[in-house]
């Protein structure tokens, strides 16, 4: 009988748990290797608990600051650079202090990692996809082209990236002029943060294509007559998308490094919406007349929220990494 | 070996070429050349006749090879800053960013691999794991802020350590500055090494520890403790100079790096070399400058890594036999 399989999945077409599927997906997440690995590491729970709670301080900076830093009618100048609470001449509505415009510095913090996530997350991904597209179409149509971006990601490979980012943000500044720097700072930044990424990403995905393509799976796709196009995004795509997400881990917490270097060196984010990077330059120029928490707490939030990253992302590494095993 | 070496040569002088034609785009096409170097005031033929003089109504092709023989006399053009030939604006602060260099490799070296040789022999140890510990730390701490913490620290707060510059220097020949011959000198040349070295130096360690921990497990050191020689022999003798063969090639690739790295180093101790430069050619859109710089770091990493791969050829014997 051809008219059997409603009956089995159900009248809107899901299937509703049957006995052969086995438990539901999140149960079958919590019962992963990846889930034991990830329990049985002390160090990977605490980084991961941290990485959520300063994510969470971050994103939601505009609910739960004290201060609202970019609301100028709150702000007094009289307020500037007050120390923290549990120093001398201390005010109790500022925790950590305020900076040398009056803004309480923890609510700065929070705005701050803000950005610097931001920017963190958007050029990761851009990296990701260029370096995706190009290493899919650099693996699988294999000759001329593949060896000119190759060679183009070796000569790349050469230079550390805070150089290329630093040089794109010169050239940048150069074709947009200093009167737009503040409009486009974090388009440029997003820009010269991608290029200067995308080669690891190019590198793998190649790699693991040229070893998908003479899979039966893409023969097969060939056969029926499917464009390239179609098989490197709909058949390939999907399996080398594991090395990846590892390397996106891993890339999150140098963007973020490398956004905030920029913009300690004055050619990342402009004051006027500060990351991290910006609070710690400013606070510079205050280290020396004793006022150093202006430049250290954003520096120690910098720190942690790098070195969580970081672990969650050696973690991964290693997890996913069979040889380990 | 000659025909390995002429291959790599080859393959140099290529990406140099490709280096070259990227700092000539920068160079012509980034802004208008000619309005960085004349007054408001000059009229449009003075600029057309001063554009026919510099040969920027040539042909492209011809402009990038002119670009390319004078790059190779060392002729990179004036600053729009200075007024004064790139050259010897770099000619001036190359001492200063190679000091630095070379002081933090050396203390990335000192430091690194005798820490390293601890935490492999000793791995269970407490104090290995708080090098490892440490380590992990130095890595997610951005340069920039292990300077400042380290200049709040010994400049602010104990007051120890200059906080800005290179001290006393003496000059030595026609052009060469040295900060290594006075006390002042030295001592600001501490804590910025230590700034510039520091990841390097976690590398390094990193790099011993793990590469001892593979030699320890191989055959023949356990047959060299079955034939009974001394423990000390056999960690230093056997173990270590094997381990040593990937520190080289991974210490003359990072020798590029802290170079660059130089860069933030400088920035932050207020440090006269060329990356302090490079800084202030950015920021003001000074694009000879920031293409003499270009250049001048490819062909650094370039002699680096071609130093390197020779070098690997004499140190690894297993490389020279079956190499195409």
């Amino acid at each position: 009988m051809p008219f059997v399989t409603n009956e089995e999945t159900g009248a809107d077409g899901r299937n509703h748990g049957s006995p052969a599927q086995g438990p539901g997906r999140m149960a079958r997440m919590l019962d992963s290797d990846l889930f034991h690995s990830f329990l049985k590491s002390k160090v990977t729970v605490i980084a991961a608990t941290g990485t959520v709670i300063l994510f969470l301080l971050a994103f939601l900076a505009p609910w739960i600051a004290p201060h609202d830093p970019f609301d100028l009618a709150s702000i007094s100048i009289l307020d500037a650079r007050v120390p923290p609470l549990w120093m001398e001449y201390a005010d109790p509505r500022f925790l950590l202090g305020t900076d040398d415009q009056g803004r309480d510095l923890l609510s700065g913090i929070f705005y701050g990692m803000r950005i610097s996530l931001i920017v963190g997350f958007c050029s990761v991904i851009a990296a990701a996809l260029i370096g995706i597209t190009l290493g899919l179409v650099a693996g699988y149509m294999g000759g001329r082209v593949d060896a000119i971006i190759m060679r183009i990601a070796d000569v790349q490979l050469t230079f550390p990236s805070i150089l290329i980012a630093l040089l794109i943000d010169g050239i940048a500044h150069g074709i947009f002029g200093n009167l737009d720097r503040e409009v486009f700072a974090f388009y440029i930044l997003i820009v010269a943060l991608a290029l200067s990424f995308w080669v690891q990403y190019a590198r793998t995905v190649r790699g693991s294509t040229m070893v998908e393509k003479n899979k039966e799976y893409v023969q097969a796709a060939r056969v029926i007559g499917l464009p390239s196009v179609i098989i490197m995004a709909r058949h390939i795509l999907p399996n080398v998308m594991g090395p990846v997400m590892v390397i996106a881990t891993i890339n999150l917490a140098l963007a973020i490094v490398t956004e905030a270097t920029l913009s300690f060196l004055g050619v990342g984010m402009p004051p006027t919406q500060p990351s991290l990077g910006t609070l710690i330059a400013v606070g510079n120029d205050f280290l020396y007349s004793g006022e150093w928490w202006i430049a250290i707490f954003p520096g120690v939030a910098l720190a942690l929220l790098v070195l969580n990253v970081n672990l969650l992302g050696d973690w991964l590494r290693d997890a996913l990494n069979p040889k380990l095993r | 070996m000659i025909g390995f070496a002429t291959r790599r040569i080859v393959q140099a002088m290529i990406v140099m070429l490709v280096v070259a034609l990227l700092a000539f785009t920068m160079f012509r096409f980034v802004g208008d050349p000619i309005n960085q170097m004349v007054g408001i005031e000059t009229s449009i033929e003075e600029r057309e006749a001063l554009r026919e003089r510099l040969g920027l109504n040539d042909p492209v092709p011809l402009q990038f090879f002119r670009f390319v023989t004078k790059a190779v006399q060392f002729d990179f053009g004036t600053s729009y800053q200075f007024r004064q030939p790139v050259a010897e604006l770099f000619a001036k602060r190359i001492p200063a960013t190679l000091e630095l260099s070379f002081a933090s490799a050396l203390f990335a070296l000192v430091v690194g691999i005798p820490m390293g040789i601890y935490a492999g022999l000793n791995r269970e140890s407490p104090v290995s794991k708080l090098f490892l510990s440490v380590s992990l730390v130095g890595i997610s701490l951005p340069t920039f802020f292990i300077g400042i913490l380290l200049i709040f620290l010994f400049s602010v707060t104990l007051q120890w350590l200059p906080s800005f510059g290179r001290g006393e220097t003496v000059q030595i020949g026609s052009w060469w500055t040295t900060g290594f011959l006075t006390v002042s000198g030295l001592k600001a040349l501490i804590l910025p090494s230590i700034t510039l070295g520091l990841y390097q130096m976690t590398l390094i360690m990193r790099l011993i520890r793990a590469e001892m921990l593979e030699v320890i497990r191989t055959d023949y050191i356990k047959f060299a403790r079955a034939r009974g020689l001394p423990d000390r022999l056999v960690n230093f003798r056997h173990a270590l100079k094997n381990s040593l063969v990937p520190v080289i090639t991974i210490t003359g690739l990072q020798l590029g790096s802290i170079i660059a790295f130089a860069t933030i180093t400088e920035t932050v101790f207020q440090w006269p070399g060329m990356g302090l430069m490079f800084l202030q050619a950015v920021q003001n859109v000074d694009i000879p400058i920031m293409s003499a710089y270009l250049l001048l770091t490819a062909f650094l990493f370039v002699t680096i890594n071609f130093i390197v791969d020779i070098l690997y050829f004499f140190i690894d014997p297993r490389l020279r036999v079956g190499r195409p």
